[in-house]
Order: structure tokens, then C-alpha cells, then sequence
């Protein structure tokens, strides 16, 4: 893992908050590398051969780090993030949690530019993601530039949100084929390994409307792998599914997260899946940070009240 | 009713005239309803201005004085249509307005959740309306279109009054050479009753590829949205 | 390109008369369809399925078939049956009646729209047929398409030239009197397209309104 988090983030240096300290687990990518071949079907011979174009289902590769610096966003005169700071190393899996309206999922949007920020720097490897260096001063990013940043950043909706004019591999192709400019045969090639992955190979010409919730969010989480992130965003992905459907999509992304060295960060109310997916646990409340540190570490014995009352109020539910 | 009938040339030929002036009519219409339609989507305040000039002065307007304006009036500043042109440009103009509050309604209606997924597979402005938002907004469409067609067709009627020989026009002329008043006049009505059906035939099968396309099943009656859409006076949304 | 203002002023009192058989023959006509529409919906809903398609093919009928025609009709076959009736009274009939068929649709809509629950909650309260219509089904439907039939005000009214075709002297009939007289044209119509702007924009300004009032969500 070339690029150490914060020191060469930017010129202020200032590091964001103390993460590293109560994170041991954290600058150590725990994704070596030959333990994903027996596990991935397919594909990964192809792939090497190929070099990177029709490339292995899993982005692999450089993962940039993120950071977040006095990050402040309203909503009319709600204030969701005040001057929120924090980071997340390349290649870490973080879990966001925290009562609703918290911000967390306001982060993923930020960094997915679906909402726009009002003040502070997002970080994403050595470059703002809302601002651009021109003559020497930073200003506010134009489309381009939100363009070439969006490159690294791939997200998974809670609804989906699969194209329903558009069948199962179009879903999967339409982006490398527009947006990453791949021929039409690689990127179906790229989405078969895929949704092979997902263990939807046979639904390849099916119709989003024709497949259940929990197969729906697979052929998401492929077409967003399929642009071939180095961030990628969870937001509340198994939320809007049948409760018999949760654990199929969790061990989904259990695999993959454990297969590849994207950085993650994961919105979830599932405390056992944050458990498991993750190495820190970012605990929100207010637009703030109120505790974070390794999962077994706030599950097990948080130090914060709030945090407390929290995992009770989920637990209980 | 026999000398009716025998004048069928004369039926054929005006037929030919109304549907002439709808096909024509609706391409003006589709192609004004898509460019200010979309402009009303825009970004930038100043393009959405123009589409709101047009829609609200088009709309606001009756086709018939749009006619007498463009035959009576204009020839006196020098600008000469044939009275074709000028009826297809009249009944295009008023339809195309209708029709561009539909295109912007249908693309505003497309969930956001749909744009956030572009954005997502960072697609151009110019590919999420191409390749998402235009496709799941053409089947919002489609129903209010289809009423805007019928409504245009039964729009052409008012041509006879600047001399064209469309259906109703041939239907004063029979009734005028003949005598038989209620048979000219009820024939005239069942064949624009039988073209209106016809077109609804193609409205439906459309309907439905388009229903198949995005895997869903539209209410086979319409919805209050669906005919407050092909109002003329509003479009869907607002 | 002269604009004559002389003119202009000269031909205003010409127009404000057609303005005011524009006037009669909409408000008129409204009524008929506002009336006549109910009537026809209520008509769709007796038990009886071929009645039901009956009236529902008539109202199809005369709702896909153009004005001008209808027009032409009653004017002059009523006339042929017997019955003699003016030119501003044909034209209100058939104004009235040709928009009684989409006053139906929105009627008929506007019930549908009502929620399913809406009925199911009546039968749970076993309230009687007339209550759930009077207090509960009609106040939601009516609510849902007053806007929708404010719409249908400004259609008529700018369908209403079409009145001239059996020479009804509405706006437009005048404005091409005074202008044949004259041959100048450009005033008189430019005059009353502009009426019509001002008075369709005014008017759906005002329906926007009641949009936003009867919002039921």
C-alpha cells in the first residue's frame, strides 16, 4: 500500500483526528492478495492474461485514502455535518453508524457528489473532490473535474436503483461501454465474471422487474463494480430487502470486501454485518463523531453513553 | 344517403387531407414538444425561460385564431405561407406546446432516484438523459401524447374554415350539392370516429411495448394525471 | 410593418361585443358539460354492463370526433327535425356537450382515485350508501378534480371561435368583420390572439392556484 493516509493529504497536513492511535488493525490492507484466486471463479485467469482491460471481476489495485476536513452541510437551516473531520485509510473498510438523521448517509452523498458541500475539503487520495487548483488557488470544482473524481468512487443505493428501461447485462455494460469507453465485448465479458460473482450468471438477459429484491441489489452491487471503483459506498444496501434475503446479500459483500482492496465505507444498521465487514467503526450522532475504534472494541465495550443507548435502542428493535 | 356515398372520391380526398394534416402536424408537434420540453429540464434559468414563453403563449392560444393570424393577418406584412404550411405550422405550434409540458412533466416524474444512479456510473449530463432519463420518461409519455394526437386530428377540422377540403369541408360541400343534411353530417362524424380509433390502436400497441420495455403494467384506464396531462390548459406536474 | 393605434381604438368596441357572446357561449357551455358530464358518469355505474358500454361508446363517440363537425350538426340537422334553435344556442349545446364527455373522464378518474381504503373503511363502519357517497367518497373526488376542471374552463374558452363555423359573432368573428371591412387584418387578430394569451395565462395562473390549495398530497 503505497500512500500512507494523511501525510501526503493534502498541504495543511493536519492529519484529521487521532484515528491511527486506536487502530492498530487499520494501515495493514487485511486483503492478501493469492487468497483471492481459489475463492473467484473464473475470470481471474482471463484476466491476467488480458492485462486490465476486460480485467478481473474485483477492482484491484491502488485504493486511495479519504479525508474529510471541517466538513459542513445544511439543509436550510438544518445542520447536518458541523466541521466534521475524519479519515479512512487506503484500502480500510469503515462502517458509519448512528441514529437516523445523523449524517451518515449524508456522507456517502457527499462523496458520491449527490449532494453538494456547503464548506471544508473532501479528500479523496491527494486530490478535494469539490475543489480544483486553478492558477495556483483552489476553487469550487467544475463538472470535469467531478467527472474525473467520480472515477474511484462507485456506490450501492438502498432501493437499487437498477435502470428498468434496460435489461440485466445492459444495467452491467452501459456505463464501462459509455462512460469508460470499453469495446462492447469486453464489457460484456466483464459482466458476466461479474455477475457470475454475485451468482447471478443465469439472469443475464432477465429483466430488473422480473428478479426479487435481494437478486435486484446483486446486480447492483455488480454494476457498480463494473466501473471499476477504488472507493466504494454502501448505503444501507440490505434495508429495503425481505428479511430472508439480508444474509445472502451480507456474505455477498463479505466476500468481496475480504477478495479486494477497495476502501469502503458502509452505512448499515446491521451491527453484526458492520461487524464483520469492517476494521473501524465510525459511531455518529448530531453531524459529529462520538467514538469510533475497532468493531470488537464498540460493540463490546464502548466508552460513550450515547454509543451505548444506541446498540441497545438496535439491538432491542 | 345513396348520393352520399356516391361521393366517395370526395370522402377519400378529404380523408387523405385531415390524416395528411395529422401526421404532419403531430412530426411539428413532437419535434417542438422534445426541443422545448427539454429545454425546460434545463440548468440554466435563461433556457427554461424560452420553453415557458413558448409553452405559455402557445398554449395560451387558440389554434383557430393562430390560423386566422397566420392566413389573414401576416400575408399583410409580407409573410406568405400556403395555406398547408400554415395550417400545419398553426395546428403544430399549439399541439408542440401541449406537448413539451408533457416531455418536461414525464422527465421531472422520472424517480431521482434513477438520476442519483447515473451520477453514480458517472455518466454525462448528455448519456443520463439519453440513455436513462429520456427512455423511462418516453413511457410517461406515451398515454398523454396519445391523447394529444386525437386532439390534434380533431384539431385539423378547422382548416375547412380557411378553404382547405378536408372532411368536414367535403361534408358542408355534399350536404350543400345532395340536400341530405343528416346523412353528410353523420358520415362525416363516424369516419373521424373510425381515424380517432385507428390512432388509438397505434397510441395502445406502443403503450404496451414500451409497458414490456420497462417490465411494468400501466391501469388500463386512465389516471386522473393522465388526463389532467392531455387537458389543454396544463401539463403534468405543473 | 405599420401598426394602425387609430385604428386599434377604433375596432376595440367591435371586439369587447364578440368578446361578450366568447363569454356567454363558454360560461354557458361549462354548465352543460360540469352537469351533463356527472350525468354521464353516473350513467357508467348502473348494474347494467351493456348500458355501461353503451354510454361508455357514446361518450367515446363524441369525444373523438371534432367540434366544427358537431357543430355543422346540430345546427343544422336539429333545424331538419323540426327543430329550430339560434346560432349562439346550437353552439352552446354542442360546446356543452362535447365537454361533457371529458368532464366524465375526470369525474370517473377522480373517484378512482379516492382510495381503495377510503371504501373499505365505510364498509368497516357499515355506513349506508348515501352517507359513503355525500360524506366521504364525493368531498375527496371533487377536492381531487377542481383543478383539473378549471383546466377544462380555459379549453373551452379557447375553443370556443370555432363558434363562428355557423356564424356565431364571438371575438374572433368579429375581429374578421371588422377587418374585411377594412382589409386590414393584422389589428383585429393580432388583438384577439393576444386576448386570448392574457386571458389563458391569467386563468391558468388561477388553476395552479387551486392545484396547490386541493394538493392531496
Amino acid at each position: 500500500m503505497p500512500p500512507t493516509e494523511s501525510d501526503e493529504v493534502g498541504p495543511g497536513g493536519v492529519g484529521g483526528r487521532p484515528s491511527s492511535e486506536s487502530t492498530d488493525t487499520e494501515p495493514e490492507s487485511p486483503t492478501p492478495k493469492d487468497s483471492g484466486d481459489d475463492a473467484v471463479p473464473k475470470g481471474e485467469g482471463v484476466s491476467t492474461e488480458k492485462g486490465d482491460a476486460a480485467a478481473a471481476p474485483l477492482p484491484r489495485g491502488e485504493a486511495p485514502g479519504i479525508r474529510f476536513e471541517k466538513v459542513i452541510k445544511r439543509f436550510g437551516h438544518n445542520v447536518v455535518l458541523r466541521e466534521l473531520d475524519f479519515t479512512v485509510g487506503p484500502g480500510e473498510r469503515v462502517t458509519l453508524i448512528g441514529p437516523s438523521g445523523s449524517g451518515k448517509t449524508t456522507i456517502l452523498r457527499l462523496l458520491m457528489t449527490l449532494e453538494k458541500l456547503d464548506e471544508g475539503l473532501i479528500w479523496i487520495g491527494d486530490e478535494t473532490l469539490w475543489h480544483m487548483e486553478r492558477g495556483g488557488k483552489r476553487v469550487p470544482a467544475n463538472q470535469k473535474h467531478l467527472h474525473e473524481m467520480r472515477k474511484q468512487v462507485g456506490m450501492v443505493f438502498q432501493q437499487f436503483n437498477l435502470f428498468p428501461n434496460m435489461n440485466v447485462l445492459r444495467n452491467l455494460t452501459e456505463g464501462p461501454v459509455r462512460v469508460l469507453g470499453l469495446s462492447r465485448d469486453e464489457a460484456v465479458e466483464r459482466a458476466k465474471g461479474l455477475l457470475d460473482l454475485v451468482g447471478l450468471g443465469d439472469k443475464i438477459d432477465s429483466h430488473p422487474s422480473q428478479l426479487s429484491g435481494g437478486q435486484q441489489q446483486r446486480v447492483a452491487i455488480a454494476r457498480a463494480l463494473a466501473m471499476q471503483p477504488r472507493v466504494l459506498l454502501l448505503d444501507e444496501v440490505t434495508s429495503a430487502l425481505d428479511p430472508e434475503l439480508v444474509v445472502g446479500v451480507q456474505d455477498l459483500l463479505r466476500d468481496i470486501a475480504r477478495q479486494s482492496d477497495l476502501t469502503l465505507l458502509c452505512v448499515t444498521h446491521e451491527m453484526t454485518f458492520a461487524k464483520d465487514i469492517s476494521d473501524r467503526v465510525l459511531m455518529f450522532d448530531g453531524g459529529q463523531i462520538v467514538e469510533e475504534g475497532p468493531p470488537d472494541q464498540i460493540f463490546g465495550e464502548p466508552s460513550e453513553q450515547r454509543t451505548r443507548d444506541f446498540l441497545q435502542a438496535v439491538l432491542a428493535s | 344517403m345513396a348520393d352520399v356515398l356516391d361521393s366517395y372520391n370526395q370522402w377519400l380526398d378529404g380523408a387523405w387531407l385531415t390524416i395528411q394534416l395529422t401526421i404532419f402536424g403531430g412530426a411539428v408537434a413532437l419535434v417542438l414538444a422534445l426541443v422545448f420540453g427539454l429545454a425546460g429540464t434545463s440548468r440554466h434559468a435563461w433556457v427554461r425561460v424560452l420553453n415557458r414563453v413558448y409553452v405559455e403563449f402557445f398554449r395560451g392560444n387558440a389554434t383557430l385564431v393562430l390560423l386566422y393570424w397566420f392566413f389573414y393577418a401576416l400575408p399583410l406584412v409580407g409573410l406568405r405561407f400556403t395555406t398547408m404550411f400554415a395550417a400545419i405550422l398553426a395546428l403544430g405550434l399549439n399541439v408542440g406546446a401541449y406537448g413539451a409540458e408533457v416531455v418536461r412533466g414525464s422527465i421531472n416524474a422520472v424517480p431521482k432516484a434513477q438520476f442519483e444512479a447515473t451520477v453514480a456510473l458517472n455518466f454525462t449530463p448528455y448519456q443520463r438523459m439519453r440513455r436513462v432519463l429520456l427512455p423511462q420518461g418516453f413511457a410517461l409519455m406515451l398515454p398523454p401524447f396519445g391523447n394529444l394526437i386525437i386532439e390534434l386530428m380533431k384539431g385539423t377540422a378547422i382548416v375547412s374554415l380557411v378553404g382547405l377540403v378536408d372532411l368536414t369541408r367535403v361534408s358542408k360541400n355534399i350536404q350543400g350539392s345532395t340536400g341530405e343534411t343528416v346523412a353528410a353530417f353523420t358520415v362525416v362524424l363516424v369516419l373521424y370516429f373510425v381515424i380517432a380509433q385507428v390512432l388509438q390502436l397505434f397510441v395502445r400497441y406502443a403503450e404496451r411495448r414500451v409497458d414490456r420495455m420497462l417490465g411494468r403494467r400501466m391501469p388500463t384506464e386512465p389516471s386522473l394525471g393522465t388526463i389532467a396531462a392531455g387537458a389543454p390548459g396544463a401539463g403534468v406536474g405543473g | 410593418m405599420d401598426w394602425d393605434w387609430q385604428y386599434s381604438g377604433d375596432i376595440l368596441p367591435d371586439l369587447l361585443d364578440g368578446l361578450r357572446y366568447t363569454v356567454i357561449a363558454t360560461l354557458a357551455g361549462y354548465v352543460i358539460a360540469l352537469v351533463l358530464g356527472l350525468v354521464w358518469t353516473l350513467l357508467r355505474r348502473t348494474p347494467s354492463r351493456v348500458f355501461n358500454q353503451a354510454i361508455r361508446w357514446i361518450t367515446e363517440f363524441i369525444r373523438s370526433t371534432p367540434l366544427i363537425p358537431q357543430l355543422y350538426f346540430v345546427f343544422f340537422v336539429l333545424p331538419a327535425w323540426g327543430i329550430t334553435i339560434g346560432s349562439l344556442t346550437a353552439g352552446i349545446i354542442t360546446l356543452g356537450i362535447h365537454y361533457s364527455t371529458y368532464t366524465a373522464e375526470v369525474y370517473r378518474a377522480g373517484i378512482a382515485d379516492v382510495p381503495k381504503g377510503q371504501w373499505e373503511a365505510c364498509t368497516a363502519l357499515n355506513l349506508p350508501r348515501s352517507r359513503v357517497w355525500l360524506d366521504v367518497i364525493l368531498p375527496q373526488a371533487i377536492r381531487r378534480v377542481i383543478p383539473t376542471l378549471g383546466n377544462y374552463l380555459i379549453a373551452m374558452f379557447k375553443d370556443s371561435p370555432m363558434l363562428l363555423a355557423i356564424n356565431v359573432a364571438e371575438l374572433l368573428f368579429s375581429a374578421y368583420q371588422v377587418g374585411s371591412k377594412s382589409l386590414q387584418f393584422l389589428e383585429p387578430i393580432t388583438m384577439v390572439g393576444l386576448l386570448f394569451v392574457v386571458v389563458s395565462v391569467i386563468s391558468s395562473i388561477l388553476v395552479r392556484r387551486l392545484e396547490r390549495r386541493y394538493a392531496t398530497n
